[in-house]
């Protein structure tokens, strides 16, 4: 899977959790999705379980914590990916 | 640890507090009871001269039992060392069948979803004495302990 695919993957799974939606309109990897996006803590992790479910990986708790934009996420989900 | 060790718990007092006891807590889920007093601060306004517990007392009650003490529990299980409790609603989606009348007593029944980086997600139901359901729905909160 390439990364452009990945970052699809990302928006898609995000954008209902997005407040702010300006943020969506230039989505890359260095978008944050705290501060650029603001999805709150608790959406936070419904984005990763939905990224578990989509990519069929698990994530743990210091992947997650490591997880602040979506070029951090696209790297540990090819690094998830890669181990498989 | 016993239940009692769980309400004590509770980071909430008296007009807030909306559990009086559980009858079961696992790792995938929790039971209580609580009995609505008739002196209950919200019956006077809700509403005027017809009292009527509140949904948002209900969901309340429903979080109580069915999220924070099963989060407490939970947290127990993991740390096995006394915890400093901070705990945030993070969503809820209640839908509502019969009403709730001052001194009802109420029984919850929450079962996880699921418990992952701090955030625990129920699905929780309320019933009343004859076993009726009062309302259901999907509470969520975020649970963290941290080490006193």
């Amino acid at each position: 899977m390439n990364d452009t695919k990945i970052l699809d993957s990302i928006k898609k799974i995000v954008t209902p959790y997005t407040q702010r939606k300006e943020g969506l309109d230039n989505f890359n990897e260095d978008t944050d999705f705290i501060k650029d996006l603001e999805v709150n803590s608790a959406n936070l992790v419904d984005v990763i379980l939905d990224v578990e479910d989509e990519f069929n990986i698990e994530i743990d708790n210091e992947s997650m914590s490591g997880m602040l934009t979506v070029g951090n996420a696209k790297n540990i989900i090819e690094q998830k990916l890669g181990k498989t | 640890m016993d239940y009692t060790e769980i309400l004590e718990k509770l980071p909430y007092s008296v007009p807030f507090l909306f559990v009086d006891k559980l009858v079961n807590i696992d790792e995938k889920s929790a039971e209580g009871f609580y009995t609505f007093p008739i002196d209950s601060f919200f019956y006077k306004g809700h509403f005027k001269n017809n009292p009527v517990t509140p949904g948002v007392i209900l969901t309340e009650c429903m979080a109580q039992i069915g999220v924070v003490c099963l989060g407490i529990f939970l947290l127990q299980e993991e740390k096995n060392e006394p915890l400093d409790i901070k705990l945030g609603l993070s969503s809820s989606e209640v839908d509502f069948y019969l009403p709730v009348f001052p001194g009802d007593t109420v029984r919850v029944v929450s079962e996880k979803l699921f418990f992952r980086f701090n955030k625990l997600k129920c699905e929780v139901r309320m019933y009343d004495k004859s076993d009726k359901l009062i309302c259901r729905g999907k509470i969520a909160g975020m649970v963290k302990g941290k080490s006193v």
